[in-house]
């Protein structure tokens, strides 16, 4: 049983039937938005070790509803130096793209609505994965205007850094994906799903077995590159610049309110969604049943594949969620850097060795699976031992200098990097030791003996001594009567 | 005319999109904000694309899409952003005649263009980019395999000098922007940090002025717990003020007053259980 669609059974479809669909993809996508923002904030209160939100709703997972109710009852703020179309252009700009690049995502095999057969997908088109790729082009113009509309400072400069941004790690994207093109033979997405349906039987020694097909593991290095960058292109933390809060206030949306700001929450979410959902076609298979569940026969038709697919998109989504709730957020300029001269030139080097092996694998007549898993593999674990090797190398003296830092050591590097440092160009600025004592050269250092000094808050003058429990902010009874200014 | 027709959906679209590029073209010319202009270009390039894609040519189309409206517009809305929202066209003619001039050049041109091409085309049988491409007997099956057919058997020799040509501009434009910098003579941000800790007296932040209820300039020093200001806390170029303390309030106040107690101190104000003042 062949339930996979190909190109040819695309634009086939009553109008009802693309309708339908087209209202079943944008339900899908908003519920997927609600449901990931209060994933996100309980995944990220227990990494924190709280609860998270636990009041509206049961187990507090209506959170998400009450929010979106709040953001449209909030006033609409119009700043006096906006400028006006723009302004009011730029959150839809950047929340229909994110819609539409969802259409040409695969959903399931062919299924059955209403009587009709019809593949689970709104549309697919030879260029399929370049629609998301052109959606998500035109998805920066929502951000750099709204930053660029608003007529203040912290939001141009937001708007600037995406700009930059996302231009460039759209670039690797872009590269990553091209491993996948030419190992698929196809641009279009339910072909891509198809490409890696399990047809790849290995001949180890004379022991026959299915090799793992999803391109995660046959492509790993374009699965990673294009993990890192979607996480740049999608704003997320680390690599969530363009909305610092600690530099930038709220980044490009900071003049934003009420229903603007909530298209450009949308947009986030939902784009979040569909680089996930990407990210689960184009290496994970697709809606294709992960590996135990495979072996029974009815799990890639029916309804079932809509399971997994989405499984796989939340499985997506909790490492965005991960990463956040890990990670500081990176420098700009190293993380440009990161961008230009690791993702970019590696990309390459990848693209023009799956190229080789698919060469290779044409002149010797082995399957694309073998060349892979007897060559892309090992060559990926040598790629990944020299990176290793290169960075605890680049990072050699600080590692150093924390061992020796740990072994007693307070002055573990050269002694003078520069010379002293005029603390404050202040004319009224005494040099004064104000903070805390520190061992010769080292860092700063509690003084071994500490004595807490008495709070003036307190009537006890008794200097507490170290050991003996700190008072407590909270204000006790004095133990003295008061003597109220008698003695004044 | 033989060849194909040319469907309702597709009229329905040319119709539909085609007065929006024109109206994109026009208002790049006459908007007078640089970035309502570029915006303006950028609704053409996205009707140019959805044009393409209905011409059966999707893979031009996207890439329309993705590198003239995706990266190229971008970086030219990059540029503009920093020219300033409110710098707008000057309206006032500095060659006197110009716009006439312009107009009237401006619309011979079209009008060359249009005659020349409408001379060329006049009589061609239309076949559709489907069958020249793909269909019965095409060159291949679809429209990214012939552009790639094409573009790396008959046209690879332009492709690469092209493709070189656009290297060269790249690295030229790297050269000129570029700033001869001797190795290691900028310290990296390790290495300020690192000297920060082994040499300054301070590697911590200064504490930052005192802000009271009295006085909420910059000029007044931050205090120490014990009321006195801190020195470390005195703002650069200013004189460090002397904030007014409130006078001493009734000493025997019960509190209602509400410069009672202020004299001991900026704690005795809170009510603390100290009854001593100085």
């Amino acid at each position: 049983m062949n339930d996979s669609p190909t190109l040819a059974d695309f634009g086939q479809d009553v109008w009802w039937l693309v309708l339908i669909k087209i209202v079943g993809v944008f339900a899908l996508l908003v519920v997927m938005t609600l449901f990931a923002i209060v994933f996100e904030r309980k995944v990220v209160a227990r990494m924190q070790q709280r609860s998270g939100p636990n009041r509206v709703g049961p187990r507090g997972y209506l959170q998400s509803l009450a929010d979106g109710l709040k953001l449209a009852f909030k006033e609409d703020i119009m700043p006096a130096l906006a400028d006006r179309p723009v302004y009011f252009l730029a959150p839809v700009i950047a929340t229909i793209p994110a819609f539409l690049a969802f259409s040409v995502i695969p959903l399931g095999p062919e299924v059955s609505i209403l009587g009709q057969r019809t593949p689970l997908q709104l549309i697919d088109a030879p260029i399929g994965v370049l629609v998301v790729l052109a959606c998500s082009a035109m998805g920066v113009y929502g951000i750099v205007l709204g930053g660029w509309a608003s007529g203040s400072t912290y939001p141009l400069l937001g708007s600037l850094r995406s700009a930059a941004q996302m231009v460039s790690y759209e670039i690797a994207m872009g590269l990553s994906i091209v491993a996948v093109f030419l190992y698929a033979g196809t641009m279009s997405t339910s072909g891509i799903v198809a490409a890696q349906a399990g047809d790849n039987r290995l001949d180890f020694f004379g022991l026959q077995f299915d090799g793992p097909s999803w391109y995660a593991v046959l492509l790993p290095v374009s699965f990673i590159i294009y993990v890192i960058a979607v996480v740049g292109e999608t704003n997320r933390a680390p690599f969530d610049l363009p909305e610092a809060e600690s530099e930038l206030v709220g980044g490009f949306h900071t003049e934003y309110s009420s229903l603007k700001f909530a298209l450009f929450f949308l947009a986030e979410y939902v784009n979040m969604v569909t680089v996930s959902a990407l990210a689960a076609t184009l290496f994970l298979g697709g809606w294709r049943a992960p590996w135990p569940i495979s072996i029974w026969d009815g799990a890639n038709s029916g309804w079932w594949p809509l399971l997994w697919f989405l499984l796989k998109v939340v499985a997506a989504l909790f490492v965005f969620i991960w990463l956040r709730g890990t990670l500081p957020r990176l420098r700009y300029d190293q993380f440009m850097r990161f961008g230009w001269k690791v993702l970019v030139p590696t990309a390459l080097v990848w693209i023009l060795a799956v190229a080789t092996m698919r060469t290779v694998s044409r002149e010797a007549d082995l399957s694309s699976g073998e060349v892979a898993v007897y060559v892309g593999l090992p060559i990926a674990a040598v790629v990944l031992a020299v990176l290793l090797v290169a960075s605890r190398k680049s990072n050699e003296p600080t590692r150093i200098a924390a061992v020796a830092a740990a072994a007693g050591s307070t002055n573990p590097t050269e002694p003078e990097v520069l010379p002293p440092v005029r603390t404050g160009g202040a004319r009224h600025r005494p040099a004064q030791r104000s903070g805390p004592a520190r061992a010769e050269g080292g860092f700063p250092v509690p003084p071994m003996d500490l004595v807490v000094p008495p709070s003036p808050r307190l009537a006890s003058k008794e200097p507490v001594a170290a050991g003996a429990p700190v008072a407590s902010g909270r204000r006790r009874p004095s133990p003295t009567p008061r003597k109220d200014s008698d003695d004044a | 005319m033989g060849g194909i027709e040319i469907g309702t959906a597709e009229t329905v679209v040319f119709w539909v999109l085609g007065p929006i590029a024109l109206a994109g073209a026009l208002g790049m010319v006459l908007a007078r904000n640089a970035v309502h202009s570029a915006l303006f270009l950028v609704n053409t390039m996205l009707a140019l694309g959805v044009f393409y894609v209905v011409q059966e040519a999707p893979f031009l189309g996207a890439v329309q899409i993705i590198v003239y409206t995706g990266a190229i517009m971008i970086l030219f809305l990059f540029v503009l952003m920093l020219v300033g929202r409110d710098s707008s066209d000057s309206v006032v003619e500095t060659l006197r005649g110009q716009r006439v001039a312009a107009t009237v050049l401006g619309i011979g041109f079209a009008g060359l263009v249009g005659a020349g091409i409408a001379r060329a085309t006049e009589g061609m049988v239309v076949t559709g980019l489907e069958g020249v491409q793909g269909g019965e007997g095409g060159a291949a099956d679809g429209n990214i395999e012939a552009i790639a057919g094409l573009l790396f058997t008959r046209y690879l020799l332009a492709f690469e000098v092209t493709s070189a040509l656009l290297i060269t501009a790249a690295v030229g434009a790297m050269v000129l922007a570029h700033i001869e910098r001797e190795p290691g003579s900028r310290l990296t941000q390790k290495e300020r940090s690192r000297a920060r800790f082994l040499t300054s007296d301070h590697p911590q932040t200064l504490p930052g002025p005192g802000v009271y209820a009295r006085a909420n300039s910059i000029a007044a020093p931050g205090r120490l717990p014990d009321g006195s200001p801190a020195e470390a806390s005195y703002a650069t170029g200013v004189e460090p003020q002397v904030v007014e303390e409130l006078p001493p309030g009734d000493p025997a106040g019960d509190g209602r007053d509400p410069g009672a107690g202020r004299g001991h101190g900026p704690d005795a104000a809170l009510g603390t259980t100290r009854g001593v003042t100085r």
